[in-house]
């Protein structure tokens, strides 16, 4: 368990129960300051609420949550987090420009400052040229856009993302991509909500797997940490009594003519294995880790019905 | 500093919506159709050759018939145009940028009332000050209390516009808007119930209307500004729709103003402590 002071978000057993319906059951998280941590859970799971219940838009029926060292919810707090909603939606007779000063306006930043933000917002997402425009006339991958710009407009310390890919072309997700990642190098924490696992794999540092509103698993995302890793080891001379003796480091061995698939408990075991192979009078010509995808390992969790 | 932002910017959405503009628009042709009455009246009295006395009463209750027309147009005005402010941005899920802000909720809820006081303060000045003006220039009378009885009908717009605020935190826009509306249609009904009820003499049916007031007392602040505005003659008509034969107390004016607090406060609190 890391220092309080270390930690951009902490929760409790939080939940939350709608009428009758068990929304979040008990959420216990704990997210480093400086990480990219990815929320990852299929609909229903209770991802969005319990994002909703970091930022007080939500109110848990019971349990903690701390976002920054301070009560979830805490108005002063508010002033180092940026938000993008799932559906961002604003005043539609706004134009970009408007929207950016009225949400600064908001955070307390000063006229000047915001004559400097602004148009640099307007470019890092790519309306500038529409910068005139109603947001009654943007597309949804343009209001994601300057959703997006909103959420980072304070220099927040925390980020919460919620779909941010969501109606982008593949230009507007690898700008959120980029953003991410500037973000990241600036110090900031980014928590991100969202269904597309290869954008989380490329963009997460950490990712939670959230099922019926618990965390069911965590996983470190920068491969050297990983815990299971599948191996393809293709090699000749590799007796019966060699692959039974491989057993010693995982159940999990399968042996086709040359080819070799083991599944280990950590990364760490692999170049055992292979002197062991290697003493055991084996030729190795071939070691392939695979990491196990996320998506794989996101329908083992959730099942294959998607947690319905 | 949030309620003055979130005031300004509702202000602005009337604007840019062309509400405000549609509103003045509206304004302006009830104010000629309402000249261009005054002034064949005037022509007729004038080639009839009435007297100087029946023709002053004439005006005054055409002037109060002017008002009552105002009074209901700012009813329908203020509930129409608020009700979707909040219940709305809460189902379109618009709050969720700005509650996010380092703002606290209740600045949001009062900015965007203070907003709308605004508007419908410009409204009910501009509604009122024009009927009296072509009133006065048409036939030189003007309100007997002005001030007076133009306050009264603001409080009751006041009031009318925190109710809905406070429905609009719980609520749907539609079902705030049928409960604001039907709410001021019990304390309408309660009106003329008590003015008959005073024509008969009758206490029990005075008592409902007393009663219907203090369930929304908007209908009662009218009646006071009615009997404020017309002319002493005037308020010894009959029944008609401007009739003060039961003249709501200064009791009922402050109990208006506690009711007009108390529904803002229900608001402030449901909606800062709502989930959104």
């Amino acid at each position: 368990m890391s220092p309080a002071s270390d930690l951009a978000i902490r929760t409790r057993g939080l939940r939350k129960v709608f009428g009758g319906k068990v929304a979040v059951r008990s959420l216990t998280l704990e997210v480093a300051r400086g990480e990219v941590f990815g929320f990852l859970g299929p609909n229903g799971a209770g991802k969005s609420t319990s994002v909703k219940m970091l930022l007080g838009l939500v109110f848990p029926t019971s349990g903690e949550a701390e976002i920054l060292g301070h009560p979830a919810g805490d108005v002063k707090t508010r002033s180092k987090v940026g938000f993008l909603p799932e559906h961002f939606r604003f005043y539609d007779w706004f134009t970009p420009a408007e929207l950016l000063k009225l949400h600064g306006r908001l955070y307390g930043m000063s006229h000047a400052l915001l004559r400097e933000r602004v148009p640099a917002l307007l470019d890092l997402v790519g309306l500038t040229p529409h910068r005139d425009k109603r947001l009654r006339d943007f597309s949804k991958g343009m209001l994601q856009r300057i959703g997006l710009a909103q959420a980072l407009l304070n220099e927040p310390d925390l980020i919460f993302l919620d779909e941010p890919t969501s109606g982008l072309d593949p230009f507007g997700r690898r700008l959120v991509r980029d953003i991410i990642k500037a973000q990241r190098d600036r110090g900031a924490t980014v928590l991100l909500n969202s269904h597309l696992l290869g954008e989380v794999e490329i963009t997460c540092d950490r990712v939670a797997f959230i099922k019926d509103g618990e965390v069911v698993e965590t996983r470190q995302l920068d491969g050297e940490n990983e815990e299971q890793t599948t191996v393809l080891i293709r090699a000749v001379n590799v007796t019966a009594e060699v692959v039974n003796g491989l057993s010693q480091w995982t159940p999990s061995v399968r042996s086709e003519s040359e080819r070799l698939t083991l599944t280990l408990p950590s990364n760490s075991l692999l170049p055992e294995v292979v002197r062991y192979l290697v003493v055991k009078g084996a030729d190795v010509y071939e070691v392939t880790p695979r990491r196990l995808s996320l998506e794989e390992r996101f329908l083992e969790i959730v099942g294959r019905d998607g947690g319905m | 500093m949030g309620i003055w932002i979130m005031a300004g910017v509702t202000f602005r959405e009337a604007a840019r919506k062309k509400m405000l503009w549609m509103a003045l628009a509206a304004g302006g042709a009830f104010l000629t159709l309402f000249g261009t009455g005054l002034h064949f009246q005037a022509k007729d009295f004038a080639a009839h050759g009435m007297s100087p006395v029946l023709r002053r009463e004439i005006s005054f209750a055409m002037l109060t018939m002017g008002l009552y027309a105002v009074d209901l147009l700012a009813v329908l005005m203020t509930i129409l145009t608020s009700v979707d402010t909040l219940s709305g941005e809460i189902a379109s899920g618009t709050i969720q940028a700005v509650a996010t802000k380092p703002v606290p909720r209740w600045q949001v809820l009062v900015g965007k009332w203070f907003g709308f006081v605004g508007m419908l303060t410009a409204y009910i000045a501009m509604m009122v000050g024009g009927v009296n003006a072509v009133t006065y220039v048409m036939a030189g009378v003007t309100a007997r209390h002005l001030m007076h009885g133009c306050l009264l009908m603001w409080m009751e717009s006041l009031v009318l516009l925190s109710v809905t605020f406070a429905f609009a935190t719980y609520f749907s826009t539609l079902t705030s808007g049928v409960l604001a509306l039907g709410l001021h249609g019990l304390a309408f009904l309660g009106g003329w119930i008590e003015q008959f009820g005073a024509l008969t003499q009758t206490h029990r049916a005075v008592n409902v209307g007393v009663i219907a007031s203090v369930l929304m007392p908007s209908e009662a602040l009218w009646r006071r500004a009615a009997f404020e505005m017309q002319s002493p003659l005037a308020n010894a008509m009959r029944i008609s729709p401007f009739s003060t034969l039961s003249v709501p107390s200064m009791a009922m004016v402050y109990y208006a103003a506690l009711y007009l607090a108390i529904a803002l406060v229900v608001a402030i609190r449901s909606f800062s402590q709502r989930d959104l």
